[in-house]
């Protein structure tokens, strides 16, 4: 049974900043602070905030990449099977297998392909979709698209303390911190 | 967002006066010297040149002409797009469109070879060729002159206003200068585009005169972007290297330089594959006949375009770290600008070797005079102006420029 002023289980803790400078600066501090498990929220994109964040470069191009290669062979290949295997068919006079007129075919797939990867791959590394989030919970957290700015810190990272990771967002400049239930 | 624009001193953007970057015009007249003056002595039999001598001199002027050509298409394209980023190293294309009013002089020895290059040049054999009877409207040599005075006074014309306004924009700081040159790029644009189709179907592709390709203006087009991103790009890591436009001149901006070497490179294979693929499909002999003289011996070089042009060059750039670090950029700038001049001399050489590629030493020594008279005018320019645009009021904004 749980009680009614102690949270069941914490999600995290949530930070609230009035501006774009200071959350990238604060975002500067919680990277340096080692956290692992954060992130930051903001109404729009700010240029910069993936070095104060220190998030690596995506990998996301190396997908699209292989797959990619992965769309021209298969158009290479279906092209061969067709016209030069299965369906044996002379074409003004070309060769059965004539790469020249296959390459259109296969630049298209690799591009088709590559759209895909790109598409869904970049769903898959933002974790979407995600239907319900804890972060919901805070009605703070509704500001976050209009005026206001956010560092969440989950108690998943192994260096959270809901004191000390508190009192650590309050030192770096946040105006309102809350800890938000699972 | 945080960072705070550079302060640039005046030893960042200025070359020391013992700099061997001084000494550019000077080495590149010698070189010019040098080179033409040897060519003509090794070409020189029987009273008149031998024709190798046209034919190379015509591969070593394509291939330097594309790069100053190349310098107007980047400084006309950064105004024309309002670009901030470019800033900092618009003032080297800058200066390598300086030397197009020289190609007009450099122009001499092909007008004088007119006969030894172009057989629809040659009354006599236009008498007895329908074909040619039907172009001579337009390929005739009256034409022909006029047509390439007319490219050279509009090609002076831009690159001279480009020029001049930017540099007195060093001195007078005045943002108006920018907003002009914003408005003229516009038309310049399709000045340029023009221009430089017909001075290659001109020069190059009448070499052939049954022939023809509508896309041959893209061609040779996509040659000279290619050519000058890498030649921007040299150009900064070697001006670093001696110690001038430290921190002005960031892996940022190289980032930037090595996507459009990839992105062109992939424009480059586009449009040399559809002109080919057209040809192929078609099957018409009067088409295909220049694809037949670029085979045979002429084969191994036709599929070094495709390798060399396109897949190195695509595998090797496509990598975010090898656009960004300096050294891996160099190679890719160093190849693309090597296989440029196999494409030039593709283009050109099989009208004169039919029965395969055969280098000689003239074109060594066309190739560095000619390179000489386009080093010592960029060489003048680098010499007498800052090395960047610091006049420009994009400039604080291409400093702190970042890619996302």
């Amino acid at each position: 049974m749980a009680s009614s002023n102690s949270p069941s289980k914490s999600f995290g803790a949530l930070a609230e900043f009035d501006g774009a400078a200071s959350l990238v600066s604060a975002c500067e501090k919680v990277r340096d602070a080692k956290y692992r498990k954060w992130d930051a929220h903001s109404p729009f994109p700010i240029h910069g905030i993936e070095d104060a964040m220190g998030i690596p470069p995506s990998k996301l191009g190396y997908v699209v990449f292989v797959v990619g290669l992965t769309g021209a062979s298969a158009g290479l290949l279906l092209q061969w099977w067709t016209n030069a295997v299965d369906y044996p068919f002379i074409i003004s006079g070309k060769p059965l297998f004539s790469w020249q007129a296959f390459v259109p075919v296969c630049f298209e797939l690799m591009v088709l392909f590559s759209a895909f990867a790109c598409f869904f791959g970049m769903l898959h590394f933002n974790k979407l979709p995600q239907l319900y989030h804890s972060l919901f919970r805070s009605e703070r957290f509704e500001r976050v698209t209009d005026d206001k700015f956010f560092i969440s810190i989950e108690s998943a990272d192994p260096r959270f303390d809901e004191v000390k990771t508190v009192q650590f967002l309050k030192d770096i400049g946040a105006t309102h911190v809350e800890l938000v239930e699972e | 967002m945080s960072h705070s624009p550079k302060k640039i001193t005046a030893q960042d953007i200025e070359l020391p006066q013992n700099s061997l970057w001084r000494k550019l015009p000077l080495i590149g007249v010698a070189l010019a010297v040098i080179g033409l003056g040897a060519s003509a002595g090794i070409a020189w039999k029987g009273g008149k040149l031998h024709p190798q001598f046209y034919f190379s001199y015509l591969v070593a002027y394509a291939y330097w002409l594309s790069l100053a050509l190349g310098g107007l298409f980047f400084v006309i394209v950064q105004f024309a797009a309002r670009a901030g980023w470019s800033v900092v190293v618009r003032r080297i294309a800058e200066h390598a469109m300086l030397a197009l009013p020289a190609f007009a002089v450099l122009f001499i020895p092909i007008a004088l070879g007119l006969h030894d290059l172009y057989h629809w040049s040659h009354a006599e054999a236009v008498a007895k060729d329908l074909v040619l009877q039907d172009k001579a409207a337009y390929l005739n040599t009256t034409g022909f002159y006029t047509r390439a005075g007319a490219y050279f006074i509009l090609w002076f014309v831009l690159a001279w206003y480009f020029w001049k306004k930017s540099t007195a924009q060093d001195e007078s700081k005045e943002a108006a200068a920018t907003k002009r040159m914003q408005i003229v790029a516009g038309p310049s644009i399709v000045i340029f585009a023009l221009t430089l189709t017909f001075a290659a179907f001109d020069w190059i592709m009448s070499l052939d005169p049954h022939w023809y390709s509508t896309i041959f203006g893209p061609y040779y087009f996509a040659g000279t972007t290619l050519a000058i991103f890498s030649f921007i790009s040299l150009m900064g890591v070697l001006l670093q290297r001696s110690g001038v436009l430290k921190d002005v001149i960031t892996s940022e901006h190289y980032h930037d330089l090595g996507k459009l070497i990839f992105a062109f490179t992939v424009f480059w294979a586009y449009i040399a594959f559809s002109q080919y693929m057209l040809i192929w499909y078609g099957n018409i002999p009067e088409e295909t006949v220049w694809f037949k003289h670029r085979g045979g011996a002429w084969l191994g070089m036709s599929i070094f375009q495709g390798v060399g042009h396109f897949a190195v060059p695509f595998f090797f750039m496509i990598n975010r770290t090898i656009k960004r670090f300096k050294p891996t950029l160099i190679i890719g700038a160093l190849m693309v600008l090597t296989v440029h001049y196999f494409d030039m001399y593709w283009l050109i050489m099989p009208t004169y070797h039919h029965h395969g590629p055969h280098f000689t030493i003239v074109d060594l020594t066309t190739f560095v005079g000619v390179g000489g008279v386009f080093l010592a005018v960029f060489g003048y320019g680098l010499a007498r102006h800052k090395l960047i645009p610091a006049g420009d009021p994009r400039l604080k904004e291409s400093l702190a420029f970042k890619n996302i």
